[in-house]
């Protein structure tokens, strides 16, 4: 009995909840006339399109910078990468290649000041990183108007100047890594490019996290005047994570973009964080500790909540109320996360 | 008071303690660190402390009847107050409206006939005159209408014990280290300001490190070692060193004796300190001279808040620091961590918990850290060094190593720090800076809040260390004793500055009249 409490507590008790709902959802499922292959196929497709910009987390919480609220900034960078790479008119697979190269100097340039003004701010990191997201997607709807961008596929046809709000990436790299070894059993369909894409990162980061800098960011994390005594730069460390994380973002909205099919500029970005933030914490992260499979499990346990919630709830008692679901689960989740700040479940 | 004893968790720190205190009475108070002087004082101020570690032993009696408060407001009805060695005053308030907060004398108004006692105002000109009288009682010159956010320390001080002795039920006014924050000319008035309440009857206990100050205004001394009275003293026929003496004084023959002799000093001098200044908080050290010499295990001893601490602190980097500190002839840089752990300096800090180790990361980690991100050891390198690799089986074979030589009481390697009792985390700090193989060792206070039987193992090792490896080890420890035991030089720190050096052997009534500010020829 003490053994299965222990495992219990281990596992956490907001993941055993969300982890019962979704088996729930599951089961319902069938009955109101929604297949499972289905279900499971667009939990998995949700995750391809996400798991990188929870990954994106990882470095941040590692080097004690906490939940990258700041998540924006790197999708800003993805977003300037996905227009540059668009206006130059190279189509097919090598203009996903493309938009990852030109917005990784943003995504270092914008990390680098981000990372520098964290450095500023210790303690209170999570707030100011909120603001941070915040004002640069303010600033940069300024930009998306003014700055010169000429592709027809991009600009406003009436005024043939500034970029609309929404882009299609068809011809360009919708569903680059989608259709990328798809495979498909009956209604279920899995496909392994995201999947794939996703583990290359997420190997990178684990291998990073066994090095030598990787251990010092890490113990920057857990306890900074231990690592300062142990001759570690931490502001060096700490810019580098958030770095890493902004760069890790940049490249989450492209995977996001080639499997939604659309590039959103102006607003799209400004919750973007949310979602990303309370995955890794249902994934059992907490404000100081995140593993990769952290990062697995919360993304496939709150992307399946969101792709089960509208169709099963919507059948089953006919109003709309997948909405509010999410919003109490996802906000919920962070309330929960930030008021225990400590004992990351692994 | 009598009989009074106190035990935390089974670890006692307070003996059978006895005395009285006659109305009007002076009584000093002096003993080591730790010798239990707080405790006594948090007993009679009935501290929340003490009921939550399941209260005390022995009777409180006041007038002749036993008293047993609750809590320090009840203190406060019987006439006791306190003055803490922080300040607990509003910095935005005027010394007079914080000498009677929350006893500030009341007008009526036409919202309190509504709302009862609570809209009542404040009647301006009382308060004054109150606070007024108070300043005048203790015979000290106070603008009361200062803000205490623009007083100098001494006149916060001032500001502290006249709200104490405004309370017009004041029997007995306790002082810990008062004159600690003060300068020399403030602390006179102080003392003045003592003589005067004790004129008009009031009681005080007064607790300092300062024993020229006993002698000018005690009545009566009560010197206190290891939670006992050691002996009560008249303060017109003592002196200090024999003061001194009865403070860090122990008896001849205990378990701590010192068995062999002082090995002859080496010629070559491996550290060479010069005018060093460090500024930490509380330890600052103003002008230190001080030579250590190859394979030699230096002491600096001295009381708490003169520096001795911030030696180490300030040449490790962790505390801003200026002067000349050489290593073997070459200067090492100040202020950068990095540049004393690659010229193998090691340092084990006081914190334990706060600087020593990483609490939420296994044992592994906390060994070989530093040793791998400062000598790449425990490191697989590949393409030719551009991936380095954590060497899992190394730091697990050297962290086991440890455990096993240090006889640290933990699951397996993997557990993490925090689940480690306080001797057992000592260890793996010292495991940590053995890890490093350093040349000279810094180990400051390595036996703070440790059980006896982990201090003896901690020092042994530290002991072992040096004689059977050559590591020159420099320790700061409050325990004048446990130096005694394993240097071979004890240097004593006091007021920032090192006041002498002598050999391990010489009796600690020398040892005892350097902390209390005498001069090394004056002790001997």
């Amino acid at each position: 009995m003490e053994k299965i409490k222990s495992a219990l507590r281990a596992f956490g008790l907001p993941r055993l909840i969300i982890a019962g709902f979704l088996l729930l959802l599951f089961i319902i499922a069938p009955f109101v006339g929604i297949g499972v292959g289905n279900g499971i196929t667009d939990t998995l497709a949700r995750f391809g399109m996400n798991s990188i910009m929870v990954l994106a987390m990882v470095p941040m919480i590692h080097s004690g910078c906490g939940l990258n609220f700041g998540l924006p900034l790197g999708i800003i960078s993805g977003l300037l990468g996905a227009t540059l790479s668009i206006q130059t008119g190279v189509t097919g697979p090598l203009s996903f290649i493309l938009a990852i190269i030109y917005s990784t100097p943003f995504a270092i340039i914008f990390g680098w000041g981000y990372g520098k003004l964290l450095n500023k701010v210790k303690g209170s990191e999570m707030m100011i990183a909120t603001y941070v997201g915040f004002s640069s997607v303010a600033f940069m709807s300024i930009m998306w108007l003014i700055l010169p961008y000429t592709s027809p596929t991009m600009v406003w046809g009436y005024s043939g100047s500034g970029l609309r709000t929404t882009i299609s990436t068809d011809g360009f790299y919708s569903h680059i890594l989608k259709n990328f070894l798809q495979i498909n059993i009956g209604s279920l369909s899995i496909s392994l490019g995201e999947i794939l894409f996703f583990a290359i990162f997420a190997f990178i980061i684990w291998a990073f996290l066994h090095t030598k800098t990787g251990t010092a960011m890490t113990a920057v994390g857990s306890n900074p005047v231990f690592a300062r005594a142990s001759g570690i730069n931490i502001d060096k460390q700490r810019t580098l994570s958030v770095i890493m994380s902004t760069w890790l973002g940049a490249l989450g909205i492209l995977c996001y973009q080639q499997g939604y099919g659309f590039i959103q500029l102006y607003q799209g970005p400004m919750y973007m964080a949310m979602p990303a933030v309370s995955a890794i914490l249902i994934g059992g992260a907490s404000v100081n500790k995140a593993s990769i499979v952290n990062v697995i499990i919360g993304t496939i346990l709150y992307q399946g909540i969101v792709t089960m919630t509208p169709s099963v709830m919507n059948n089953l008692i006919h109003t709309d109320m997948s909405e509010v679901l999410r919003i109490i689960v996802s906000n919920g989740m962070i309330l929960y996360a930030l008021t225990r700040k400590t004992g990351a479940s692994r | 008071m009598k009989n009074v004893s106190k035990d935390y968790n089974g670890n006692p720190v307070l003996k059978d303690v006895n005395f009285t205190l006659k109305a009007g009475e002076v009584l000093g108070l002096v003993g080591e660190n730790g010798a239990g002087k707080s405790t006594l004082m948090n007993i009679l101020f009935g501290m929340d402390v003490i009921h939550e570690t399941g209260g005390y032993g022995g009777k409180v009696l006041i007038d002749g009847k036993e008293v047993k408060f609750a809590s320090p407001l009840d203190a406060l009805k019987a006439g006791i107050g306190m003055v803490h060695q922080e300040f607990s005053l509003l910095p935005g308030f005027t010394a007079a409206e914080n000498i009677v907060l929350n006893r500030e004398p009341e007008n009526k108004s036409v919202l309190s006939l509504v709302f009862g006692k609570r809209a009542n105002t404040i009647d301006r000109k009382a308060l004054q005159k109150k606070a007024i009288e108070a300043i005048t009682k203790l015979g000290v010159s106070l603008d009361p209408n200062m803000l205490v956010s623009e007083m100098p320390v001494g006149h916060k001080q001032f500001t502290e014990i006249s709200r104490e002795i405004s309370k017009s039920s004041i029997r007995l006014l306790v002082l810990d280290e008062p004159t600690a924050v003060l300068s020399e000319k403030e602390a006179e008035m102080l003392l003045k300001a003592i003589r005067n309440l004790s004129a008009q009857g009031i009681s005080v206990i007064f607790i300092t490190h300062r024993l020229q100050e006993i002698i000018d205004v005690c009545n009566k001394v009560l010197v206190m070692r290891d939670g006992k009275i050691i002996s009560e003293l008249d303060a017109k026929k003592t002196s200090i060193s024999e003061m001194a003496r009865l403070m860090v004084g122990r008896e001849v023959g205990g378990p701590q004796v010192r068995t062999e002799e002082i090995r002859p000093l080496s010629d070559k001098i491996v550290l060479s300190i010069k005018n060093l200044w460090v500024d930490m908080p509380g330890e600052t050290v103003r002008n230190v001279n001080l030579d250590v010499h190859q394979g030699e295990f230096l002491g600096i001893g001295g009381l708490a808040g003169q520096g001795k601490i911030g030696i180490p602190n300030g040449i490790m980097g962790l505390y801003p620091a200026g002067g000349k500190v050489e290593l073997n002839g070459k200067a090492i840089a100040l202020n950068n961590p990095r540049a004393c752990l690659d010229s193998s300096l090691a340092f084990v800090s006081e914190d334990r918990r706060g600087v020593g180790l990483l609490l939420d990361e296994s044992l592994e980690w906390n060994v070989a850290f530093t040793a791998m991100q400062i000598q790449n050891k425990f490191l697989k390198q590949y393409l030719g060094g551009l991936i380095k690799w954590r060497d899992q089986a190394a730091i697990e074979e050297v962290t086991n190593k440890y455990i096993k030589q240090l006889q640290i009481k933990c699951t397996s390697s993997k557990q993490k720090a925090k689940e480690l009792s306080g001797g057992n985390q000592q260890k793996i700090c010292l495991a940590k800076s053995f890890a490093l193989q350093p040349k000279l060792l810094f180990v400051s206070e390595p036996t703070r809040g440790i059980d006896i039987g982990a201090k003896a193992l901690v020092l042994q090792a530290l002991k072992e260390y040096n004689r059977k490896n050559g590591v020159t080890i420099v320790m700061i420890s409050s325990e004048l004793e446990e130096l005694r035991q394993c240097c071979d030089r004890i240097a004593i720190v006091t007021d920032g500055a090192v006041s002498g050096i002598l050999p391990a052997t010489t009796p600690s009534e020398d040892f005892g009249m350097l902390m209390v500010g005498k001069t090394g020829k004056e002790a001997m």
